[in-house]
């Protein structure tokens, strides 16, 4: 337990690090998201099977894969990125967006089609009526979804660990090996350090669930 | 399937057998004595293995230059001529050697269960392991040493680190080493060291460091691409793993051992195989502790 102590700015390295990681793929995940669910119900069919076929791509490749290919086969290709943050957040945003794209779509289908008819009607364009129409309704009923979504990016980012960001899973391993008597606590430690991002997630999720509800 | 699998282990001890044969014209194998088991202590694992004119060696078979698999199934290396070199001492042909995999996970467990007869796996020697298997020799101090591109002269030792990217394996002894000692460099972690050769290859990171052993294989794997820079700055003694409490195989190791110092034949061992990257260095005093 002193260990865990004495070890608690590493710890909070790591966890911010991590932190990091997960709110900024997070928000890109989420822009990136919305926008290939736009794709998706677009009117051109090229912009539907581009998204289409990016979503499948990255949601059946594993998030391992996805850095491996980001860390070493880019550069092969002539496309340098400086170890550290940037390439895990771009693999990360890569691999959450289908998942957010697909949350979304869920949620634009479950707006009646009486509505887009009826934003025709009134002489909306295809991307206003998205916009003033469809999404705010259809984001509204995806927060759990994409609550979900956002706290398997906060656990994924610990793929990271093997790709040079010291984010708290690297950090373990490394308090691990300076502490072996201690291994069990330090664990310990981190898990709850995860736990401190995943449960206030959870919690706001609900909230954000109350305040935007509508009735139908 | 269990037809299969015999006809398979038959097709390769066969090849196994044919091509030793052709390599056994070669005159860099160690000499077999011809040992009478009666020579030894009744009652002793020497006479037990010579008895038996067989043993089993578990060894690496991933680790270039030390111990690695060749494609007809039998490993060679340093580790394994040191094997061969006891084995001979105990009349026992090369060709008879059973070689097992171990890795560096389930050494222990193996000698303790008495799956191999001894252990020849670049194992280094610390108090940790002693409580649960013994050590003869050491026969080779490794250490950690740096790598660096070929092209490259401005690194040649630990000290040059300072503002240099330096990879490792997260979490690795090697990388406590340099968070610990050189803080100024830049220390990043992959998951294994594999991971590190091609950043150091497009110049991403400027060095890596882990046990010269290890590196030597990748120098050994790309000798356009990586040299080894400057000396060792750790030790690692690597002994040979035996079961716990056998004091009198464990001397006999160490006498065999000081005696391949002696006549050449630990010289002609490294030579061979790890010579071929890495200097050959003094052999190291056995430790009989």
């Amino acid at each position: 337990m002193s260990a865990l102590i004495e070890e608690l700015p590493r710890l909070w390295e790591g966890f911010q690090l991590t932190l990091f990681l997960a709110v900024v793929s997070g928000a890109l995940s989420l822009v990136l998201g919305t926008v290939l669910a736009a794709l998706r119900v677009a009117p051109l069919k090229s912009l539907r099977v581009f998204a289409a076929a990016y979503v499948e791509v990255a949601r059946n490749t594993p998030l391992t894969l996805v850095f491996v290919f980001v860390v070493f086969v880019l550069p092969t290709l002539g496309l340098i990125l400086p170890l550290g943050t940037t390439p895990a957040i771009i693999a990360l945003t890569a691999y959450t967006s289908a998942f957010v794209c697909e949350a979304v779509r869920s949620g634009i289908n479950s707006v009646g089609v009486g509505q887009a008819e009826a934003a025709r009607a009134i002489g909306l364009g295809t991307v206003a009526t998205l916009r003033l129409v469809v999404l705010p309704q259809a984001l509204r009923t995806v927060v759990p979804p994409l609550i979900n979504v956002l706290i398997a990016l906060t656990k994924n980012t610990s793929v990271a660990a093997g790709f040079t960001v010291v984010e708290l899973t690297s950090t373990s391993r490394g308090l691990a090996r300076d502490n072996p008597a201690d291994v069990l606590a330090l664990l310990a430690g981190v898990a709850v350090c995860y736990l401190l991002i995943t449960i206030p997630a959870g919690l706001l999720a609900g909230r954000i669930e109350r305040k935007v509800v509508f009735s139908r | 399937m269990r037809n299969r699998t015999t006809a398979f282990v038959a097709l390769t001890a066969a090849s196994a057998l044919f091509l030793s044969a052709c390599g056994s014209d070669e005159s860099d194998e160690p000499p077999v004595e011809d040992v009478d088991a009666s020579e030894f202590p009744a009652g002793s694992t020497m006479e037990r293995l010579a008895e038996a004119e067989t043993m089993t060696v578990g060894t690496k078979f991933d680790q270039p230059l030390f111990g690695l698999q060749g494609p007809d199934g039998t490993p060679v290396g340093f580790d394994i001529e040191i094997a061969k070199i006891i084995a001979g001492e105990l009349g026992i042909e090369p060709d008879d050697i059973e070689w097992t995999e171990t890795v560096s996970a389930n050494r222990e467990s193996f000698i303790e269960e008495e799956r191999v007869d001894i252990v020849v796996a670049t194992y280094t020697i610390n108090d940790t392991r002693k409580e649960v298997v013994d050590f003869a020799g050491p026969y080779y101090l490794a250490g950690q040493s740096l790598m660096v591109r070929a092209d490259d002269d401005s690194i040649s030792g630990p000290d040059d680190l300072a503002g240099k990217t330096v990879c490792s394996a997260e979490g690795s002894t090697p990388a406590g080493n340099i968070e610990e000692n050189y803080p100024e460099a830049e220390l990043v972690q992959f998951g294994q060291y594999t991971d590190c050769l091609d950043p150091l290859r497009d110049g991403r990171v400027d060095a890596v460091t882990t046990d010269n052993v290890i590196l030597a294989g990748y120098v050994a794997e790309s000798p356009d691409d990586f040299v080894i820079a400057g000396d060792q700055f750790t030790e690692e003694p690597y002994g040979i793993g035996l079961k716990k409490d056998d004091e009198e195989f464990r001397t006999w190791v160490n006498d065999v051992l000081e005696e391949a110092y002696e006549d050449g034949r630990w010289t002609d061992a490294w030579e061979s195989t790890a010579g071929e990257v890495l200097d050959t260095p003094e052999p190291p005093a056995v430790d009989r502790y």
